[in-house]
């Protein structure tokens, strides 16, 4: 009977162990990368798009427009490090200011920010690799 | 027995009375340097004190129409300083001001003074846009465009750093202070504009001092 009792025990916490690890690689890398994303859009994003990606007046557009960021997603990276100007449509209104280029970001902290924002704010992009980042970047450079 | 619980009682009414009377609520201090003049009233001699208040100044504001001390005369005002192209604390600043500035809309006793620091760039027509682009119409928050010599000039008398600096992103330094100023040019409080919390008691500190001039 304890015996038993020991056995399903252990049969529980066995299963248990197998199913949170099920919950893949990928979702540990996307939180990892959502955690260090939230700390580098603090730092390089947050006091222009503000906390929750609300933007400011016509100056700064919101980060919430979740049709612009999936409809764009292969552009953010470059968007990113190299900035913008000229005319962007977001929520249905023209913003057209120059947003600055934040050249100095490596490949990785850019992967960061693209998880955090595109998992924030409304939007709902699932996980981005580095790989496609880097991709992204290359493509924007040729 | 009975007296010392009257005496007790009396006693602990007195602190309570006390503290409410003290309360720091009811009154703003005047902030700033201050020092006694001697004046004469009715023939006798009496000291009294001088203190700081906002010089006199003269602007050109986003409408290009001159403001000046007088503009301000009828109404307490929140003057801060900043510059349109600002990648750092200008953003946030001015998020939190429109947060004030949208409680007092059409309040014709509150009044806003946005000072650009940037006076090659930032002249008269930018500054619209910029108001514009914030949704700011009509004229209850000024922005203020002038020389380098009076805009550098005024900012120490509100008791806020700013000078050009280009080893700073944005190629000016500046501090991110809301000034609140009352009908009589005094400052009224200081807070750190980039602070939500801050901002927040701003409004209260407002309210209190609006009050003072209620008849």
């Amino acid at each position: 009977m304890r015996n038993k009792l020991l056995y399903g025990f252990f049969g529980i916490i066995s299963v248990s162990i197998s199913i949170i690890s099920c919950q893949s690689t990928e979702e540990i890398e996307q939180a990892k990368y959502y955690i260090n994303g939230k700390l580098t859009y603090e730092t390089h994003c947050q006091n222009c798009h503000g906390a929750k990606g609300e933007g400011l007046g016509m100056l700064i557009p919101p980060l919430t427009d979740t049709a612009f960021i999936a409809n764009n997603l292969n552009s953010i990276a470059s968007m990113i490090k190299f900035g913008l100007s000229g005319e962007i449509t977001i929520h249905g209104k023209v913003y057209n200011e120059v947003m600055p280029a934040e050249t100095h970001l490596s490949t990785v902290e850019i992967t960061y920010l693209i998880n955090y924002i595109g998992n924030s704010f409304g939007n709902k992009i699932g996980l981005y690799t580095q790989e496609q980042v880097q991709k992204d970047l290359t493509n924007t450079v040729n | 027995m009975n007296k010392s619980f009257l005496l007790a009682t009396a006693l602990l009414i007195l602190i309570l009375t006390a503290c409410n009377s003290s309360n720091p609520n009811n009154k703003l201090p005047i902030l700033g340097s201050r020092e006694p003049i001697t004046k004469e009233v009715d023939g006798k001699t009496i000291v009294d004190t001088l203190y700081k208040s906002i010089p006199e100044f003269q602007f050109l504001n986003q409408d290009s129409l001159p403001i000046t001390g007088k503009t301000f005369e009828n109404s307490i005002y929140v003057a801060d300083f900043f510059f349109t192209s600002c990648p750092s604390i200008c953003p946030i600043m001015h998020r939190n001001m429109l947060k004030v500035y949208n409680k007092y809309k059409g309040n014709d006793e509150v009044m806003f003074l946005s000072h650009s620091i940037d006076t090659k760039h930032d002249t008269p027509s930018v500054l619209k846009k910029y108001a514009e682009k914030l949704s700011v119409t009509g004229d209850q928050w000024q922005f203020a465009s002038g020389t380098k010599e009076t805009i550098y000039g005024i900012s120490p008398e509100y008791m806020v750093f700013a000078e050009e600096n280009d080893q700073v992103a944005g190629g000016y330094e500046h501090q991110g202070w809301f000034i609140l100023v009352d009908k009589d040019k005094h400052i009224r409080g200081a807070y750190n504009g980039t602070d939500e919390k801050e901002v927040d008691k701003l409004m209260k500190d407002m309210d209190i001092l609006l009050r003072e001039y209620e008849k």
